[in-house]
């Protein structure tokens, strides 16, 4: 433990203005709550915002898992994870089940979250009406109007011009009838696992110093027209490659030596724990 | 036994910054930060500047570990910066209380005071100068102390040492030629401690400008005079010296006699003059004078100048250019934020472009069926 930094390295006055700001976005779900977005020692637009919601709530017996697209193993998981183990000295998992933070970026893992579980993702951009509207003042307005014609006509254009919805990660929920929300740019395999979510889920944008929530239990529902309703991703036919899951996220892979497109669980510690089951059972039989 | 995971990330991490030392160090020999210190002046005040803290040996020490890379240095002293507790707040410091070491008008010949050419590069000419290939300490102290000695005269002729001199706008101030303005002692907003709405109080803009990367400032204030802003300023006056700094007593209210000196900071501030046309009675125009203010901390002239001019750019907002536009100015030139949200782009998107990908592979489905169709 690198004992030049408080523990979770900020001061504990930075730590609690978080915490507060926190508490706020989690009685207005989906509100996006300003906060005084510290820097950190990893990349603005690395994770910065998850990594703050992280440090500001873990605790001593707190057990920390982290993602990155999916893998735990992946460099910048790796290098968040090293960054929190080192100021707080906390237990790591790849386990799903077995984290009580879970922070992760660009996924929700594959194992349904509990509610003992908080989950916290990092988000580039945590405006989802900044693709039509550039300016802050102005999308702070239409919020607080729940005027959200801009949303729906961005999907609609796109229906028109493509003949379907063309929005890949980051597709806009509304959350709790009220707020359109950016959640975070996680593919719409994931979105309906937002929806009575039994987990917390914490957003927090470091660049764009704002942290959001979904509450337990709260509904969640992913913008769409009755006539052309929200689609995930389809993997229809496919399956992992070596655990064989069908209804999990996939990613794309090519075969070194047949040069053939295969697919692979994206989520990779679900993917090792059901090969570990499948292993188990195989012992048992 | 059962299946375990790869832990590749992990190792490769490990090589990688044992081949990023391996690149520092392997002309096998180091830079101490007393060289940094010593010699790299330029570096350390921007850096200095961009990153908010003020310390020569923080910043030279980050320099020396991001291997001379002022993108990488800022980035380390704000984050170091982040974990540093705020115990005390310094006085108000009155600008005229600089102590000049130069101080230039190019508005006035003649200014109360005189003109100061101090320390600059601007009258040197830009010829390689290949005797700095030689230099050795030796040489280097045998030319202080003759300097020393030349400056000693000097003083003894003049009396004059350290200056406090009256400011260039008072001046035109008591001329009439530019309106007088009132004191603005409201608290100052600290856009680290709370973040940035709009629309913006003058004391968060100004701010951001002073922290803002060197480079993005000065573009964006080139292009306002350039034509996207159609302004042409001028310097009323440019000021670098030290600022006495001042932190009362944590516990017991003292008088101005009691607050304690913590050291000075080094500084560069301008004041800029910005024609303005201002219609009067009858439609009849008349051209008054403005001011942009800019300063940081140390020397960063050309920093400071383009700070002036954005700060009157966007304490008069115009829809016709972006550079009038408080949330394009004050959003994109933060060095930390814009180099890290650039740098993420390195980073996995495998997942999002998976998903980009289903959507475009679906656009072409629909294509396909509607060409059959038709």
């Amino acid at each position: 433990m690198n004992i030049a930094y408080n523990f979770a390295f900020f001061d504990e006055g930075s730590k609690r203005e978080i915490r507060r700001k926190t508490l706020k976005a989690i009685a207005i779900p989906g509100y996006q709550v300003p906060f005084a977005s510290r820097e950190m020692p990893i990349g603005r637009g690395w994770g910065t915002g998850g990594l703050q919601l992280t440090l500001s709530l873990i605790g001593r017996e707190d057990v920390l898992k982290v993602i990155d697209q999916g893998s735990d193993e992946s460099v910048n998981a790796v290098n968040i994870k090293k960054l929190v183990c080192d100021t707080t000295g906390v237990e790591i998992t790849d386990h799903t089940s077995n984290a009580t933070i879970i922070q992760s970026r660009h996924r929700i893992p594959e194992v349904p979250l509990r509610n003992n579980q908080i989950l916290v993702l990092q988000v580039p951009i945590p405006e989802p009406l900044r693709f039509y509207e550039p300016s802050e003042y102005e999308t702070k307005k239409l919020h607080g109007e729940k005027e959200y014609s801009g949303a729906w006509l961005m999907l609609f254009e796109q229906i028109m011009k493509y003949g379907s919805m063309t929005t890949g990660a980051d597709h806009p929920v509304m959350v709790h009838d009220r707020y359109v929300m950016a959640p975070s740019p996680i593919p719409r395999f994931d979105n309906p696992k937002m929806n009575e979510s039994e987990a917390l889920i914490l957003l927090g944008a470091g660049r764009e110093k704002k942290v959001y929530a979904v509450p337990p239990y709260t509904k969640v529902v992913s913008l769409d027209f009755d006539d052309y309703p929200f689609q995930r991703e389809t993997f229809a036919g496919k399956c992992c490659r070596l655990c064989g899951a069908s209804d999990v996220f996939l990613d794309e892979l090519i075969d070194e030596e047949s040069k053939e497109t295969v697919y692979q669980c994206n989520d990779t510690s679900y993917c090792l724990e059901k090969l570990n089951e499948d292993a188990a059972l195989e012992v048992r039989v | 036994m059962g299946y375990v995971a790869v832990k590749g990330g992990t190792k490769a991490i490990e090589e990688s910054i044992k081949r990023l030392k391996y690149e520092r160090v392997h002309k096998g020999s180091t830079i101490e930060v007393e060289k940094i210190e010593a010699g790299l002046r330029g570096l350390i005040d921007q850096v200095m500047s961009e990153s908010s803290l003020y310390s020569e040996s923080l910043a030279s020490l980050a320099i020396k570990q991001a291997e001379g890379n002022p993108e990488e240095a800022v980035f380390l002293l704000r984050a170091y910066r982040s974990t540093l507790p705020r115990k005390h707040v310094s006085r108000v410091i009155e600008s005229e209380q600089m102590l000049v070491e130069r101080r230039i008008s190019a508005s006035f010949k003649d200014i109360p005071g005189g003109q100061i050419l101090g320390a600059t590069t601007d009258y040197t000419q830009r010829l390689l100068d290949f005797n700095l290939l030689e230099e050795t300490e030796e040489k280097v102290k045998e030319w202080l102390a003759q300097f020393h000695s030349e400056q000693m005269e000097a003083n003894e002729e003049s009396h004059t040492t350290d200056l406090t001199i009256p400011k260039v706008l008072d001046y035109l101030r008591g001329e009439g030629l530019i309106a007088p303005c009132e004191n603005n002692d409201q608290e100052p907003r600290d856009v680290t401690r709370e973040s940035l709405d709009f629309p913006a109080a003058r004391s968060q803009r100004l701010q951001v400008l002073t922290r803002g990367q060197t480079g993005a400032v000065t573009s964006l204030a080139y292009a306002v005079i350039r034509g996207y802003g159609a302004l042409h300023p001028t310097v009323g006056e440019l000021r670098v010296g030290s600022f006495p700094v001042y932190v009362d007593h944590p516990l017991e209210d003292g008088d101005d006699e009691d607050g304690f000196y913590i050291g000075s900071i080094k500084t560069t501030e301008v004041e800029m003059l910005m024609p303005v046309t201002v219609e009067k009675e009858l439609g009849k125009k008349e051209i008054e004078f403005e001011i942009g203010y800019g300063i940081c901390f140390g020397q960063n002239e050309t920093k400071a100048i383009a700070m002036g001019i954005l700060d009157h750019c966007l304490e008069n907002p115009d829809p016709a250019y972006p550079s009038h536009n408080e949330e394009f100015v004050l959003y994109h030139i933060d060095a930390v934020e814009s180099t890290g949200f650039i740098s993420h782009l390195k980073m996995p998107h495998y997942v999002t472009f998976q998903s980009k990908l289903d959507a475009a592979r679906k656009t072409k489905t629909t294509a396909e069926k509607e060409e059959v169709r038709g």
